[in-house]
């Protein structure tokens, strides 16, 4: 009885530890919290640079979520809290960057191995196609070699 | 056309060890900063040193200064301050500190023995000022234009070596473009 009691104890009081750090800012409604929640799922911390700012204990998370929390307060649009931690952090606090000079192979990749591994497939069908036709064809020195390696097998078979 | 294809791989290979050659020697913990071309965030901040005078950008107008992020919390910032007290002292460089969440009474100690490179101090307990230069970790040095705009940010410890290197052609392009 004792174990189990230790046990639920146990259970209760070690989740405790792994309470959402976001947890103290209060909102009116759902939607408001769900938006807080994209926000900082989409914004990467600079300092743990793995690590989106809603994951990160780093003091320079904190005050990141601290800051959007603090704008979303002020009626600040989604785009306009993104600007505004871009123009102090840079491009590198997005996980989704936008698409400019620099950023151009980094979204092009996918597409442009996507189409790459397209034509290899499709050179290698055009091509089995090609010799797949081609193939069953002897030439009449051929043939007339098999006929007489074939007449040579009946003949010593029957011997 | 089949023996083009055999050199394939090769070319592939030369493609790739291009792109991650570029890639060798370059920290990514070090970024870039936003505000490089931009003046100084506008803040109204107290002189650590002097705590009923206020300070704001206007402090970096008139000369090129180095402005150093740093803290008494901050075990790299103890590495650099020597350096730092060298290039006070030995190349005149202006340096205006920004105390960055720290606390006053341990920042005066701390620039009492260890003496005090900075013509000025800026106290940012709250680290507001920190927030809007995008400080991610201390030490953070930047250099500033004597117009008062970004040139460079410098990611980690100052020393003689980061000070040829990296700021010094940096001041001497805001001197000569300035």
């Amino acid at each position: 009885m004792l174990r189990i009691l230790c046990f639920v104890v146990a259970t209760v009081v070690s989740s405790m530890t792994f309470a959402d750090v976001s947890a103290v800012y209060g909102f009116d409604d759902r939607s408001e919290e769900q938006r807080y929640q994209n926000l900082i799922a989409e914004l990467r911390c600079p300092k743990c640079q793995n690590q989106n700012i809603a994951d990160s204990n780093s003091p320079i998370s904190k005050d990141m979520r601290n800051a959007v929390y603090q704008m979303m307060l002020e009626g600040a649009s989604d785009q306009e809290i993104v600007d505004s931690l871009v123009g102090r952090f840079g491009e590198f606090v997005k996980y989704k960057p936008d698409l400019d000079s620099r950023t151009f192979m980094l979204w092009a990749t996918p597409a442009i191995a996507v189409l790459g591994g397209l034509i290899v497939v499709a050179g290698i069908v055009v091509r089995s196609r090609r010799t797949g036709t081609a193939a069953p064809t002897l030439s009449a020195e051929e043939q007339a070699r098999i006929d007489k390696m074939l007449a040579e097998k009946n003949r010593n078979g029957s011997a | 056309m089949k023996r083009f294809l055999l050199f394939l791989p090769l070319l592939a290979a030369i493609i790739v060890g291009v792109v991650l050659f570029a890639g060798i020697g370059k920290d990514p913990t070090k970024l870039d900063s936003a505000l490089i071309g931009k003046p100084v965030p506008a803040f109204s901040l107290r002189d650590l040193k002097q705590p009923e005078t206020t300070l704001d950008e206007a402090v970096f107008r008139g000369e090129i200064t180095l402005l150093n992020v740093w803290g008494t919390w901050c075990p790299s910032c103890r590495d650099e301050h020597d350096d730092l007290m060298w290039l006070a002292r030995e190349k005149k460089v202006s340096i205006i500190g920004l105390n960055y969440k720290d606390n006053r009474d341990d920042a005066l100690v701390w620039l009492d023995r260890l003496g005090d490179p900075y013509s000025k101090v800026i106290y940012d307990p709250k680290g507001t000022l920190g927030f809007d230069l995008g400080v991610y970790g201390a030490p953070e040095t930047f250099v500033i234009d004597a117009s008062g705009v970004v040139r460079y940010r410098h990611v980690g410890v100052v020393n003689g070596d980061v000070w040829e290197r990296v700021l010094l052609p940096v001041i001497n392009d805001a001197r000569e473009n300035g």
